[in-house]
């Protein structure tokens, strides 16, 4: 396993230098006047990223306000006699609750439970591939479905958090098959 | 669906807030998280010229052209909607790419300009396309080969072997990711959500007047 993440490690290192080689050499092997060409491209960073704001601060509030209002406290008392049966610890229940919303807040509360509980303990270890196995849904719909004006959203919302309890589920469900 | 989930929160966080004494703290967690908004929108202006401007190259160098076509079969499973040779497969390749190996930093301005080719294919502007849920199904639920962020986290707390969670990660992000999409790809054929959007054919005529 150590020489793969080493590989994995080494090819994370590389990509972006390597894709970036890449570009460049074939556009100027192409004839393309790659300077002018960047900067034009370039131009459009700024309009992308002013146009996210809106919607960036309409989840983020949100969420924040979720956060601060103690309300986790209450669904993790709720849940986690279920959470028990599947062998969710209590303790790891707050992190998928948070994965979705919040990616620096999921972060922090399984940082907290490596920290007091160890990184080798059942807890430490669902706490630390839970937030692995997925992404901040509600900021990459509200971040990608803003760059672009998309007010409707469908069935993005569901599809993104079917694809959260999986992975969340799939977490514990690995964790007790290969440490357990 | 984000109406009811942004109202709920809302309501939920001055309810409990009040309920467990801490409505000063909502308060200002609103106002901190507005300002974080911002930042966080302006950080991504610097990461996002130096993509966009790599992707111009690389699109009129034909790289991406030439990507799009190695992987035509998955991409026609995946995104019917889309041409072969459209632009956005080559953008949302290079984002799924980097989502793969862990490159956030480069995985965001890949997504947010595959965004912008969907939308420019989509005929309802502002209505979510299949293939925009798609992608975003792909980018909510990615798989994780290297979980960079867990493994620095587990090694500065001491950890005797941070790397041990590489192979459940991958194998929950697996599970993840194929459930997202299928659920993506079912949920497109109900009635509720096929209504809101009109296949392309049946609304061409909007699509030069709703073009901004």
């Amino acid at each position: 396993m150590d020489s793969f993440s080493q590989l994995m490690n080494n090819v994370s290192n590389w990509a972006i230098p390597f894709m970036i080689f890449v570009i460049v050499i074939i556009g100027f092997a192409q004839n393309i006047k790659i300077y002018e060409v960047f900067v034009d491209g370039a131009k459009e960073g700024f309009n992308v990223a002013v146009k996210i704001i809106p919607y960036l601060v309409a989840i983020l509030v949100a969420i924040g306000m979720f956060r601060a209002s103690g309300a986790m406290d209450l669904f993790t008392s709720l849940i986690s006699p279920v959470t028990n049966l599947i062998g969710m610890p209590a303790e790891t229940v707050p992190v998928a609750l948070m994965r979705p919303l919040s990616g620096s807040g999921s972060m922090g509360i399984a940082t907290e439970l490596i920290n007091t509980h160890g990184a080798s303990s059942m807890i430490g270890r669902i706490a630390s591939v839970m937030f692995g196995s997925t992404d901040t849904t509600f900021y990459v719909i509200a971040l990608y479905f803003g760059s672009v004006g998309i007010k409707k959203t469908r069935h993005a919302v569901g599809a993104g958090l079917a694809g959260d309890i999986a992975g969340l589920l799939a977490a514990v469900f690995f964790c007790n098959l290969i440490f357990g | 669906m984000l109406n009811y989930f942004w109202l709920a929160l809302i309501v939920l966080s001055i309810i409990f807030g009040a309920i467990n004494g801490k409505i000063t703290d909502v308060t200002n967690a609103a106002i901190k998280s507005a300002e974080t908004a911002v930042e966080l929108a302006l950080g991504l202006i610097g990461v996002m010229a130096l993509w966009l401007g790599l992707m111009n190259i690389a699109e009129k160098s034909g790289i991406i052209r030439l990507l799009a076509k190695l992987v035509k079969p998955l991409t026609r499973w995946l995104f019917p909607d889309v041409p072969a040779d459209h632009p956005a497969i080559g953008s949302m390749l290079m984002n799924i790419f980097a989502n793969w190996l862990g490159l956030a930093n480069a995985a965001t301005p890949l997504g947010l300009k595959a965004m912008q080719e969907l939308q420019a294919a989509n005929p309802r502007k502002d209505t979510a396309s299949n293939a925009m849920v798609l992608f975003l199904a792909l980018n909510t639920a990615t798989i994780c080969l290297i979980p960079a962020t867990m493994i620095a986290i587990r090694a500065s707390s001491g950890a005797e072997n941070p790397t041990e969670i590489i192979a459940p990660t991958i194998l929950a992000s697996v599970c993840a990711t194929i459930v997202a999409v299928t659920t993506a790809k079912i949920l497109s054929k109900l009635p509720v959500f096929k209504k809101q959007w009109l296949p392309p054919e049946s609304n061409k005529k909007n699509i030069s007047g709703e073009q901004s």
